[in-house]
């Protein structure tokens, strides 16, 4: 019986944080530390926005579940050069405000009248935010990794649930690259670049992802994605063999 | 003949039924459907984003932008589609009730742009709109220090009614009838809309105040439960 006990309380801890709050509602008591999307109000602290609470010790925050991409320092993500200006390229990243591209943070020396050979309008780059300010953003393609896209397949999720396709340090990504032999680079404003060696290994990790991202809410996730390789990538290659034969 | 019983045998203080939805139009940012009743309203929530024409940027907040509009076939009498003195003065009207709690200091430069399309009417539709709006902005996460919850409540000849339909507004026997559309938040007793149409008592006024706070409770009540819905 203790046992069973035991089982049951972790459910329901999980249960707990999954709990959605509203704008203006009271998450908390004032002597806890505002963080994230969150504000004091009348001694109570309050959600600014629609999302999970997280709660670590005195600090409350709220993770969002919905809505546009919050560009963070450090994030990896996907953009389109959306114009060239004498400094260097504007990329749209799907965040409130464009991103700034500077002519010195691509990987080689680029002349100011041959940046259109390096990246052009409509060109889809890897790149790292390496400052957020009041409204702009400045990235880099200068790492490993980088750069300009010139093959494969982009997929569009929710930003919210990048975290969950990537899975705890990276173990939902390397699931599906494993089985679909793709190269996957997710950004975190929620673009997916799928590289692959044929059309159909690049479908299959597609739909991969878009598996992990209509059951992100369910628990134990990694082995049910388990289960679902393993049953989709039989057929295609059933289907395979018997167009060969 | 005094006004003893309402014809859809609702209570003088009981809403009509309401239903909401929330993430309806995936392609916006945000979503939201709200419906009194035979009144539904959709609300589209695009941004935040960049303000083009860059002269109406403000360095120091963002915008709201509202787009109230009533489908031609929403009443049983085709209107016109397209803009009127009506669907302005209500865009505006909405836009100041929402403005209010929509943190738009955190936004500089940028434009929220909500959109409510009246699927179909039978009065209070501002309301709904007001609902529905106010929900997809949550979705979109915009942040917010509060949510909006409104509702239109009357005076049938002598009786203080709440959630009025069509056939109540044109109520023409005794004192007539009286519409007051409101718009409460959620944690505090704070009006962001009040009109008035028609002729009441302050007296009878400060009644139908009282009756319309409560009523916004059961409308926000409805909207947390939608919004937590969310996946």
């Amino acid at each position: 019986m203790a046992e069973k006990k035991e089982v049951k309380s972790p459910k329901t801890k999980t249960e707990n944080l999954r709990e959605v709050v509203i704008p203006g509602e009271v998450i908390g008591k004032g002597d806890l530390l505002p963080g994230d999307w969150t504000a004091k109000q009348d001694g109570n602290i309050i959600a600014t926005r629609l999302g999970v609470v997280d709660k670590s010790d005195k600090l409350i925050k709220i993770v969002p579940i919905s809505g546009v991409y919050i560009p963070r320092r450090g994030n990896v993500v996907i953009g389109v050069i959306e114009n060239l200006t004498m400094r260097g390229w504007i990329v749209n990243i799907k965040a409130p405000y464009d991103a700034f591209l500077m002519l010195k943070e691509c990987p080689m020396f680029v002349n100011e009248n041959e940046m259109a050979d390096v990246y052009n309008i409509g060109d889809l780059v890897v790149a790292k935010i390496f400052s957020v300010k009041r409204d702009s953003i400045d990235l880099t393609t200068k790492g490993r990794g980088l750069g300009k896209i010139k093959e494969g397949m982009i997929v569009e999720i929710n930003p919210h649930r990048v975290p969950r396709v990537i899975g705890k340090e990276g173990s939902m990504v390397k699931q599906i690259k494993d089985a679909s032999g793709c190269e996957i680079t997710i950004g975190q404003n929620g673009l997916v670049w799928i590289k692959g060696s044929s059309v159909e290994d690049e479908l299959f990790a597609r739909k991969a992802i878009e598996f992990v991202v209509e059951n992100t809410i369910t628990a134990g996730l990694t082995e049910k994605m388990e289960d679902w390789l393993k049953k989709n990538k039989k057929t295609p290659t059933k289907e395979t063999k018997e167009t060969e034969k | 003949m005094a006004f003893t019983k309402r014809s859809d045998g609702r209570k003088m203080d009981e809403l009509r039924k309401i239903q909401c939805k929330v993430g309806i139009i995936p392609n916006a940012d945000g979503s939201a459907m709200f419906a009194h009743g035979d009144t539904v309203a959709f609300a589209a929530v695009y941004g935040p984003k960049i303000l083009n024409p860059k002269h109406q940027q403000n360095p120091e907040k963002g915008v709201i932008r509202v787009h109230y509009n009533m489908l031609s076939f929403s009443v049983t009498e085709r209107i016109r589609p397209g803009l009127s003195r009506r669907s302005q003065e209500i865009s505006k009207v909405t836009e100041w009730a929402l403005s209010p709690v929509v943190m738009l200091n955190e936004l500089p430069g940028t434009v929220v742009d909500v959109h409510i399309n009246i699927i179909q009417a039978n009065a209070g539709t501002r309301c709904a709109g007001i609902n529905a709006a106010a929900m997809a902005l949550a979705h979109a996460g915009v942040p917010m220090k509060n949510m909006v919850s409104s509702v239109s409540i009357g005076k049938i000849d002598d009786k203080i009614v709440v959630d009025l339909t069509k056939e109540e507004e044109d109520y023409k026997e005794g004192e007539g009838s009286t519409d007051i559309p409101m718009a409460l938040l959620s944690n505090s007793d704070n009006m962001t809309l009040l009109q008035l149409d028609g002729k009441i008592q302050i007296k009878r006024l400060k009644e139908a105040l009282e009756a319309g706070k409560t009523a916004c409770k059961k409308v926000y009540e409805a909207q947390k439960a939608a919004l937590k819905e969310t996946k």
